[in-house]
């Protein structure tokens, strides 16, 4: 495995404005409540943004930001409350704990860290509901994060775009 | 004081403290909802917050919808347009017999003094979503409290009962389908009137008849209709057809599946029937009965002695 920081990595790249980190936050909640066909087949958008930030910008987003996420996402989806507000704490808790790990990483080899956590997440909320009584939906719920980890290379470039454009070009500098 | 570190060093509580205070909230909520619902007041607040991006996420799939339907060629409008003539000349006379038929009814009723059968109120309503939960088969609808709809109403489509309406939020409810494996609904086959219950079987998208004799008198094909001795279902509305029975003599029970007759897992819209209309009281027991009675005689007796 290649070791070493990554060509993206190496660029400077602004400070994260908060207003960036609530827009793409309300753009997964949205995505997440899209009324899709099959849900097994869908990844957890939330779950994965969270991850996101919780990787790049852990001192800003982090275990309140995840815990208040999955209240709504319960909520939303009309599941037990507390399912998904566990599951994206202990989330938040490991991508903050391996966020200087993960970032040393190609994208694709961090996409497997991210894999692992998603199955983590979606684990936690399937323990909850089995131990509440519900039956087991079948191994299909293993599909949608992995889909979801697939996807982090492009959340990763679409999400770091805001912070690469240049504040302020000065057409007058000598160098 | 003079140990603490400066506060621009200070980064709060650390993240494993902060894990078990989130985990303990988390499971507390848990508890709270699962075992007491008593989580229902701070549900209906959040809902209302996320309402918002709800409607938002059903916009596309709306706009996508009408789009299409202005491209609809004109010879399948034509067919649907005479599909739906007949069926509307077959639904007004079923209509036209029923009124007769309810006249004389109440007229009967009336006879032996029962009460009117109250008419049923309903609510038109659209599926906005399915429900994104794997674990139980639920449906989003777009009528809350603020349109009349009350937790425990039945809810049907133009072929048979879907479900029934679970939770109740201020402009939306969850409607909990029929095949969902905690929803049992009271049913009666209509060749005999044979009564029994019908469960959910979760998955495959089907509904089963438990515990009923091996010898029981059902067959494929039968229909089954609601009873109406729940109290939640109006009677008679169509719920399933029997798909496969299975009688094994090994077991005291014939394991029977059935078919819904309803568009369960699919279609648009819905009526969201009034629940409960003119249900009357259930009687006393008469073991509890006796028992108050009973207790009444020991509690004087003393008084008696002295």
């Amino acid at each position: 495995m290649l070791l070493g920081n990554p060509t993206s990595a190496q660029a400077i790249l602004l400070p994260v404005r908060a207003g960036t980190i609530l827009a793409s936050l309300a753009v997964a909640l949205l995505l997440n409540f899209l009324p899709w066909k099959n849900v097994l087949l869908v990844p957890d958008f939330v779950a994965l943004v969270l991850a996101f930030w919780c990787v790049h910008q852990p001192r800003l987003v982090g275990l309140g930001a995840g815990w208040l996420l999955g209240l709504l996402i319960d909520v939303g989806n009309g599941v037990l409350l507390g399912q998904h507000a566990l599951a994206y704490s202990l989330l938040a808790f490991v991508a903050i704990t391996l966020s200087r790990r993960i970032l040393w990483f190609a994208l694709w080899s961090q996409a497997l860290h991210v894999a692992a956590l998603l199955l983590f997440t979606q684990g936690v909320s399937a323990l909850v509901r089995l131990a509440a009584g519900a039956e087991f939906p079948g191994w299909g719920i293993v599909v949608g994060p992995l889909i979801g980890a697939m996807l982090w290379p492009l959340v990763s470039l679409v999400l770091l775009l805001p912070q690469r454009m240049p504040a302020d070009v000065d057409e007058t500098r000598a160098l | 004081m003079e140990h603490s570190p400066p506060p621009f060093f200070n980064r709060g509580p650390a993240p494993l403290v902060r894990l078990a205070f989130f985990a303990s909230l988390s499971l507390a909520l848990l508890v709270l909802d699962a075992r007491f619902r008593y989580t229902e007041g701070l549900r209906s607040v959040l809902a209302l917050a996320v309402y918002p991006l709800q409607s938002l996420a059903t916009l596309p799939a709306a706009l996508a919808e009408r789009v299409s339907g202005y491209f609809v060629s004109q010879a399948q409008l034509r067919e649907e347009n005479v599909e739906l003539r007949a069926k509307l000349l077959g639904a007004s006379q079923a209509a036209q017999r029923f009124e007769a038929a309810q006249a004389e009814t109440g007229q009967l009723r009336r006879l032996i003094g029962a009460a009117d059968r109250l008419p049923l109120r309903s609510t038109p309503a659209e599926i906005l979503y399915n429900g994104r939960d794997p674990y139980s088969r639920k449906v989003i609808i777009d009528k809350g409290s603020q349109n009349g709809v009350g937790a425990g109403s039945p809810v049907v489509d133009e072929n048979g009962v879907v479900g029934q309406v679970t939770r109740v939020h201020a402009l939306s409810s969850e409607v909990t389908l029929l095949t969902d494996k905690g929803q049992a609904i009271s049913v009666q086959v209509v060749r005999n009137g044979l009564r029994a219950i019908a469960f959910g079987a979760g998955s495959s998208g089907m509904l089963e008849l438990r515990f009923m004799a091996t010898n029981a008198e059902i067959q494929n094909g039968d229909k089954l209709v609601t009873s109406g001795i729940d109290g939640t279902y109006p009677p008679g509305l169509p719920v399933a057809t029997v798909a496969r029975i299975e009688r094994d003599a090994a077991y005291a029970f014939a394991r029977i599946d059935c078919r819904p007759a309803a568009g369960v897992e699919s279609g648009g819209y819905v009526l969201v029937l009034g629940s409960g209309s003119g249900r009357t009281a259930y009687p006393e027991e008469a073991g509890t009965e006796g028992e108050k009675r009973l207790g009444k005689i020991r509690r004087k007796d003393p008084d008696a002695a002295r």
